[in-house]
Parts: C-alpha cells; structure tokens; sequence
C-alpha cells in the first residue's frame, strides 16, 4: 500500500496505543529497556518506550547508552525478534491420557492467542517472519499455532534509522527502510514525530481512525536522509546474497576447524536468530501414570542431541555444528525456501559469548580456494 | 483452527515377533476403524510410533500396502524408545502416525527388472516394496536380492528370504563379514555378491543399509548398465517430527523426513556417507 506518508507528532504519539486498543487488540507490545537491553513487553503508554537510549553493539558486546534525543526507536535491535511471538520457545503439541485398560486417547492443544499489536518491528524482523511462515505455515503440513499465533498479530514496523554496528541488512536486501508488505502500519520516526503509512487493510482502518495530516515535503525528505544514511553507516556485508555454491565448495575447508575451536557450541547465535526453526520434541509424563503431555521446544544444531541417531551422533564435534549451521543459514536454504536464511539483524555476532561474526567467518571461507563441489 | 497436523491415532499391538535378541517386529492395529479403512502406506514411507510417557520414533512399515492386515514394523531396539517398545506385548496401546515421506518407485518399477541391496537391519525399509513385487509377480520383472550383514547372526527373516528365493524370477544371495559355524552363504561385504549376482542392464536397483556400504556397491551397479537415476536410496536420520517441521533430519538442503527417506541417487550422491551431513 503506497499512500503518501501521514505525520503523528511527537507529542500525540499516545494516540497510536489507543488506537490500536480501540481496534481490538487489547494487548500492545512494544520496546522496553529492560535488563540492560530493549526487549517487546506489554506498554500501556508511549512513555513505556526507551525514549532517549541508543544500543551499542559489536560482537559478543551489547549496552545501551544515553542517546543524542528523546527519539525513541534510536536502537536497532534487541536479542528477541518477533519469533518468539509465533514460534513460541516451548508448547503443548497434544496430550495423551491413558485409562484404566491401557487405551490411550490424543487431545491436540488448542492455541486461541489473544489479539496482540507489536509496535516496534524491525525490517530484519519482518523478512524473518516471512521465512518462519514459509517453513511453519507454506509447507504441505501447515502449523495451526503459529497460524493462530500470526493471525493475531497486528505489526507495527519502524524503519531503522539507527542500525547497530553489527547490522548488516542493507546487504541482505532486508533493511534499513519499510519492505512493500508483511506489516500493518509502518512508521520512521523523525525527531518531531512520526511518519506513518500502512500496509494492510486493517492497518489503514487503524490510520484513518488517527485522522491525521499528510506529512510534508520536508519531513519525507527527512525520512530518505535518514534511511539513506542508516544503510550507509553499516559497514558489515555478506560477501554476496547467492552463497550456496562458493559455500558447497569450501566443505572440506581448513576453517571450519579454526571457528570450530573458538565456538561454544552454545547455542546463542540459534536461539536468538530470528529464522532459526529447529526444535525438538519431548514428552512430560505424569507422576501418576495417566497422561503425558506432548512438547515442543526450541533446539539447536549446536546440540549434539540435534543429530543423534540412537547409536551415534552424526555432528560429533563443534567444526561440523558450525558448518551445518552456516552452511544451512547461508546455503541450503536457498533451496529450500528460495533465499539466504539470513537477513542482516547481526543477532549472531552481538550474542556470541565469544564474539564470532559471521560475516567475517564467511569472508575468511571464501577467501580459501574451493575443493570440491556439492549440487 | 484445525487438527494438529502431528496427532497420534491409538493402535494396539496384535501381534509379536522376536527377530533376534535385540530385534522384533510389533504388527499394529489401528483402534479407529475408519481411520484404518482411510490408512495406506506406500512402500518405503514411514510411521510414527509413539510409546506413551516416552516418545516417538520413525520406523517404516514392513507391510505390503495391500495386505490389508495389521501394520508391521520390525525395530531394532537401541535407544530409549525402542528399548520401551521391545516390551510391550500382544493388546498393549501405543500411537501412530503417517504415513510419512517419499517411499520407493512403486510406479517406475513396473515392468522392470529389480535389484535390491541392503545392509545390517536395512532391509526393513524395503520389505514392503519386495513383497508388493512379489503380489504382482506378473507386472515386474526378475527380482535379485542381495543382502549383507556384519554377523550371521544378525540376519533376520532366514524363513522369509528361503520363501522368496522359490518365487519365479527371483535370486536371493546372502553375505556375512563375520560368519558363524554353518553359514552356507557368502563371506564378505555385500559388494562380493555382485559377481554372482542377476544383475540385469537396465533394471532398477533399490538401496537401503549404511551409507558407506550403499556407496560402496553403487559404483558395481553402474558398471554393470545401472544408470545412476535408476539407483534409489534409503537414507536414516533423526527425524522429530516427520513433516519437516523440527529441523534435525535435514542433510544439505533435504529433509529426509518429506523429501525422501528414499531418494534418487543423482539427487543425494554429493551428500551421502559425508562426515558431519
């Protein structure tokens, strides 16, 4: 939806939470500085929001610092994306209950989300969510709780005018200005106040409850200057966004094992990757015997429990974990969803415990000669 | 919102065979009757079996898709569901769910000559689809059999192979690494058999067994007029969730729980038998 941009003053900015509570979604999440970073919790007001802060990141660092204004989307990201919103960290799948004669009975988990608005949605955040909708709901077995979790979901994206020196999504294509579509309303925010268009039917329905003016000339230009200098200011990049041949043909590379000695095999730079979608599943017995609750959980191909096969692991030590997941993020993927599964949040780099930037490790691949090929 | 697309049926177990002293084939019954007229698994594809309070794990189904009967599964009891399942007993509950994946080439197979090669337990994937060759005797054409195992005493379903080796058209060699006393068969890997074997240009060859034993014979099938597109693989990983949801399958870009567990060769062959995939 390309309508001109209309202007919310700074001052008014309240009215944007009402609204969206008058449009039903009775709960509003947003940024908030809290543990010492900006994570989307529930906000009632405006003045909820890290008015003031910028977040300083590079790898395995991240602090916020007072800013140069009261802007309050001055950040570029926090450690959650919208993920866990949709692809919840851990779930019900079902129940098995099992009666006196030992037959058993399934009950699948009903997910009924509230409706909920997210104000402060990133680009990077947006183009991962339509990949998690790819995998969990495009496929021949679509998911009904991340159905159900993303019909709720009202989106408020904000153009990053502020990207973290980790940030590196105008190479990936994701960032730093509002994609065509995948949100609601969208908003960049100027020092006055905010521009805002919408990018849904109920996201204009929301727009015009605002009633409010066009933006001018001069504050549009404002919002150009800003994004171009945003995309300017990232110095991280992939080393182009189509990986997975030069990447197929370093499997055999000397530094899988150099990065595989500084890796911890934590699992971080996957839980807090907003596309990541591996989980696993377990069951919770009851203590007396007669049902069984059916989970689901985040895992990670850093795990050794990801490729274990009964009797062995296929993934035995940290230079073969990092090479499935760089090589599934920036190569297979492709195949199997049609791009990267990176979009330049920086997440990764900023927390690593031991600061391992991908796109250095990337580079640092590519600059070996290539061995052999994989189709 | 609809059903959960991973919802086990109950099933109860009519009937147990021990194999060998760690393997044994459960056949199952599927308590909803409409659900059991609606249920057909194609050879090669697999289900989800689910030991209540413990787990789930993938096994294929042994049964001919027109058998009609119980569904048979044969497991080889290694990890802690399997273990589980080794225990249950004739009326015991348990789920199920499927099937899933891509089986063998029901339809390419028709009229051709077919040769099968399997390792170890990894016969199990293709049992189905050797006895719906032989349920339509007329329809294919020879069926060779190779089957190799570490230790004699590994080699399940003696009776079975001695059945199927009196079927018209059919060969059936045996090989053993480490043979006991008494084995009339041959000694070494499965790739010794290739010699002796009816391998007839042309003809289809379906693999399943230990991805280094499958690469291993695969170049004895191509020198012997096998082309590669016409060789199909099973291939095993750790499969969660069987809809390609959880991740843990995935080799390269396939996800062998949907995209295979059987795969053309051409489609598999940089990624098989390959350290850390």
């Amino acid at each position: 939806m390309d309508d001109a941009p209309l202007f919310l003053p700074r001052p008014e900015a309240d009215r944007l939470p009402e609204a969206l509570r008058s449009a039903g979604y009775g709960r509003v999440l947003g940024p908030v500085a809290r543990d010492g970073t900006v994570v989307l919790a529930p906000i009632q007001t405006w003045a909820d929001l890290p008015a003031g802060l910028r977040d300083e990141q590079a790898p395995g660092h991240y602090r916020l610092v007072p800013g140069e204004d009261r802007r309050c989307f001055a950040w570029a990201n926090g450690p959650q994306a919208l993920k866990p919103l949709t692809f919840a960290p851990r779930e019900v799948l079902w129940r098995a209950r099992r009666d006196a004669d030992g037959a058993l009975q399934f009950d699948p988990a009903v997910a009924s989300p509230e409706p909920c608005a997210v104000l402060g949605a990133r680009p990077c955040d947006l183009a991962a969510l339509a990949l998690q909708e790819r995998h969990f709901l495009h496929g021949r077995f679509p998911d009904p709780a991340f159905r159900a979790r993303r019909e709720a979901l009202f989106l408020v994206a904000v153009a990053c005018t502020h990207p973290a020196d980790t940030c590196f999504c105008a190479a990936t294509g994701d960032g730093p200005g509002l994609p065509r579509q995948g949100f609601d309303l969208g908003l960049t925010e100027l020092k006055a106040g905010y521009l805002m268009v919408s990018g849904s039917d109920r996201g204009r329905r929301v727009l015009q409850s605002l009633d409010l003016a066009p933006a001018g000339k001069a504050q549009r230009r404002q919002a150009r200057a800003a994004l171009t200098r945003a995309a300017k200011a990232q110095t991280r990049r992939l080393p182009g966004q189509r990986l997975q041949a030069e990447l197929y043909a370093r499997l055999q590379a000397d530094h899988w094992a150099q990065v595989g000695e500084r890796c911890l095999s934590c699992g971080n730079c996957t839980a807090v990757c907003p596309t990541c979608f591996c989980h696993m599943e377990t069951d919770e017995p009851a203590l007396d015997g007669r049902d069984s609750t059916h989970l689901r959980q985040w895992s990670s191909c850093f795990n050794a429990e990801h490729s274990f096969m009964g009797h062995f692991v296929v993934r035995h030590d940290t230079r073969l974990r990092y090479r499935q997941w760089l090589t599934h993020k920036l190569a297979s993927w492709h195949e199997q969803y049609g791009r990267s599964g990176c979009v330049g949040c920086g997440r990764c780099i900023t927390w690593c415990p031991v600061g391992i930037d991908l796109t250095a490790e990337t580079a640092a691949l590519l600059a070996e000669p290539p061995h052999g090929t994989a189709s | 919102m609809g059903p959960h697309p991973d919802l086990p049926w109950p099933v109860r177990v009519d009937h147990r065979v021990q194999e060998t002293r760690d393997i044994f084939t459960l056949q199952l019954t599927l308590e909803d009757p409409g659900v059991r007229a609606a249920y057909r698994a194609l050879p090669g594809q697999y289900n989800m079996l689910y030991l209540f309070g413990v787990g789930e794990v993938p096994i294929s189904v042994v049964s001919s898709p027109e058998d009609g009967g119980p569904l048979e599964h044969t497991i080889r009891a290694v990890g802690r569901v399997t273990r589980g399942l080794e225990r249950l007993r004739v009326g015991d509950r348990l789920g199920l769910r499927g099937p899933y994946g891509r089986g063998w080439p029901v339809d390419a197979a028709r009229g051709r000559d077919v040769v099968v090669v399997t390792g170890g337990l990894g016969c199990a994937p293709v049992v189905a689809m050797i006895r719906y060759i032989l349920d339509h005797r007329e329809a294919h054409g020879s069926l060779t059999l190779l089957q190799g195992v570490k230790h004699s005493d590994d080699l399940i379903w003696r009776r079975q192979y001695r059945r199927w080796a009196r079927q018209p058209q059919v060969q059936v060699l045996l090989a053993s690494d480490q043979p006991g006393p008494q084995w009339p068969h041959s000694v070494g890997n499965v790739t010794v058999l290739l010699d002796r074997a009816r391998i007839p240009p042309g003809a289809l060859a379906l693999l399943c067994g230990p991805e280094p034993m499958m690469k291993a014979v695969i170049p004895g099938l191509m020198q012997r007029g096998i082309a590669a597109e016409d060789i199909f693989l099973s291939i095993e990983r750790n499969m969660q969730c069987g809809i390609g949801h959880c991740g843990h399958c995935q080799v390269g870009p396939h996800f062998i729980c949907q995209d295979g567990p059987v795969f053309p060769y051409p489609g598999i062959a940089d990624w098989i038998d390959r350290e850390g995939f």
